[in-house]
């Protein structure tokens, strides 16, 4: 249905205009060559512009502002700003944003590039089925994910916790601490997203040309050592674009913590798994009458994800040479 | 005798256990989705935890139609219908001016093109308290106005469609188009669009796939009387969080529509990841 329009069958161009309204033709046809383009990127430029860059900016000046949604607002310079560095449970949500986005973004990088250098064999068969296993959890909703981790953490039942029991751990209280909650959420991240980055390094891998291995195993250089030599340098651009995607995305985790935490917004009895995310929400969208600490909020997110990316860069850049 | 390349290439049978393990880690959730929605509550106690289905879907999803809090079938309908109006539009949206970006000459291209590339960098999530204002004044909260609107059009859209246009469609043809004296808009109608088939079936596809999971934004604007399909699974998991059978029947009712389109277009989909990451 949604791609009919697409598939009509091209119908002939019409016959050139008759002698008549010729001249009438040719202003129009001036007119259509100058300005279609301009009609025709228009509605992404309108659109993003009220609902994204227009949101985003207004973000900035209400966080200047103690600003209610549904009452009064009164500038207050960086205020907002100043209170959120001394606010405890900004930096519980910055601890907890980094400590799961370290769990699930280190693990998964390491374990697309093992995958993604294994489907990257020549020889291999069943190949699109291996893709497509690995990349099937990204096609699931992180609502859906969310609801059947948290049935998979759950503490008397869960399979997580019958697994443990077979090498001695005791039932563990998924939700209860900080460490534990930290690795359910981040499992559901890694379970999510590491087909979608294995493909992605994958995609990087076959545009390395195979003839620089050819060459190598001629030098007599071992699988492994093609793979650091050749495969680890050859890849690097790939590999800052999903470690930037991974950065964007982590920073700004929502979903997977507040459905295992049941909705709730703090995110565990003690804010165990508070993400930055979730603190903008409680802040902006659940308590209206401080919606300007809120964007004060997003407007720290915002500067965290450029500034993480920003590093992310020079890093990788920097350990090129 | 076996050639160099192929010696070098050669593929263990570790390399297949690795895989068949990541593919069975990959594939056991939505297994135990199905195990777990098609039996009965009490099974869920069992130990060791069940492996098999059971039979009991038909009354598991039966509670979820009979439960007024969570308005599964209104989700599901709503999800239907936003998913597919913001799919039409990104497709039309993105390949008109994909193809103006790579086909037409006009003043201020390039900076245009620029632009949208690093829109695609925005967080814009970031934006949604003011974005929550703005529905309000719009008179768009709780309606579906307010998450199909803003999402009519997508930079990615713009970009993968101008990638494919430029690499797809001759100028020639374009120039034949003019000769004949066809408008710029019939053009892209008759020729450019008929052309962009195969990238236009991906972008649908991503889109599609897109909407129907998204969840902050619809959570943040809609209530449950009138939800998205993941609202309403959310509400539903957290008011009968101790009915799993009826929670997990509905996440699957929810989950497998999408796993069948990607097991039919899985091929098509991933050949359009992998392309659009050599070329960004």
């Amino acid at each position: 249905m949604s791609l009919s329009a697409t598939t009509a069958p091209p119908s002939h161009v019409p016959p050139p205009p008759e002698d008549a309204p010729r001249r009438r033709g040719h202003l129009l046809n001036r007119l259509d060559l100058k300005y279609s383009p301009y009609l025709y990127i228009a509605p992404f430029f309108v659109l993003f512009g009220i609902f994204g860059l227009y949101p985003m900016l207004r973000t900035a000046w209400m966080s200047l502002h103690d600003w209610d949604m549904i009452g009064d607002r009164s500038f207050i310079g960086i205020d907002n700003y100043t209170e959120l560095i001394a606010d405890e449970y900004f930096w519980n949500a910055l601890i907890n944003t980094f400590g799961i986005f370290a769990l699930s973004t280190v693990p998964q990088i390491l374990l697309a590039l093992f995958l993604a250098n294994l489907l990257n064999r020549t020889l291999l068969r069943a190949k699109t089925f291996f893709r497509m296993a690995i990349f099937v959890p990204n096609v699931v909703s992180v609502a859906a994910v969310a609801i059947v981790f948290g049935m998979l953490f759950q503490r008397e039942f869960g399979v997580v916790n019958w697994l443990l029991s077979f090498v001695g751990v005791d039932q563990v209280d998924w939700d209860g601490q900080r460490w534990s909650s930290w690795t359910a959420i981040a499992t559901m991240v890694n379970w999510r997203w590491t087909g979608y980055n294995t493909l992605i390094l994958l995609a990087g891998m076959q545009a390395i040309p195979k003839d620089l291995y050819e060459a190598a195993s001629i030098d007599g250089a071992g699988p492994w050592r093609q793979f650091w030599q050749i495969t680890i340098p050859m890849v690097r651009p790939t590999l800052i674009f999903v470690v930037i995607l991974s950065t964007i995305g982590g920073m700004q985790l929502f979903t997977e913590p507040l459905l295992f935490g049941n909705g709730r917004i703090i995110g565990g009895d003690q804010r165990e798994f508070q993400t930055l995310a979730m603190y903008m929400y409680e802040k902006g969208i659940e308590n209206l009458n401080t919606a300007g600490y809120g964007a004060a909020v997003a407007w720290a997110i915002f500067m965290i994800i450029v500034l993480m990316s920003l590093l992310n860069f020079l890093l990788v850049r920097r350990s090129a040479k | 005798m076996i050639s160099a390349s192929q010696r070098l290439w050669r593929t263990s049978p570790l390399t297949y256990l690795a895989l068949v393990l990541a593919a069975l880690f990959s594939i056991y959730p939505f297994y135990y989705m199905v195990v777990i929605g098609t039996r009965s509550l009490d099974s869920i106690n069992d130990v060791p935890p069940p492996v098999t289905p059971g039979g009991a879907f038909g009354a598991n999803f039966g509670r979820v139609l009979d439960n007024d809090a969570a308005n599964f079938l209104t989700g599901l309908m709503n999800s239907i219908i936003v998913s597919s109006v913001v799919t039409i539009s990104v497709v039309l949206t993105g390949s008109l001016a994909g193809f103006a970006f790579a086909k037409l000459r006009f003043r201020g291209r390039n900076i245009l093109l620029l632009a949208i590339v690093v829109t695609m960098m925005i967080p814009t999530q970031m934006g949604i308290i003011p974005l929550w204002g703005m529905m309000q004044s719009l008179g768009w909260y709780d309606t579906l106005f307010a998450v199909t609107v803003p999402f009519l059009v997508s930079a990615f859209g713009v970009f993968m469609m101008r990638q494919y246009a430029a690499q797809a469609i001759s100028d020639e043809l374009i120039e034949a188009g003019r000769v004949d004296g066809a408008s710029t808009f019939r053009i892209y109608w008759n020729i450019v669009l008929p052309a962009l088939r195969p990238a236009a079936a991906v972008l649908g596809l991503l889109t599609f796939m897109e909407t129907w999971n998204s969840f902050l934004w619809p959570y943040a604007i809609l209530t449950p009387e009138n939800p998205t399909l993941q609202v309403s699974l959310s509400f539903l998991s957290y008011a009968y969080y101790t009915d799993y059978s009826q929670v997990f029947a509905a996440t699957a009712v929810g989950t497998l529509p999408l796993v069948l389109v990607f097991i039919v277009f899985g091929r098509q989909i991933i050949g359009g990841i992998m392309e659009g990451a050599v070329k960004s």
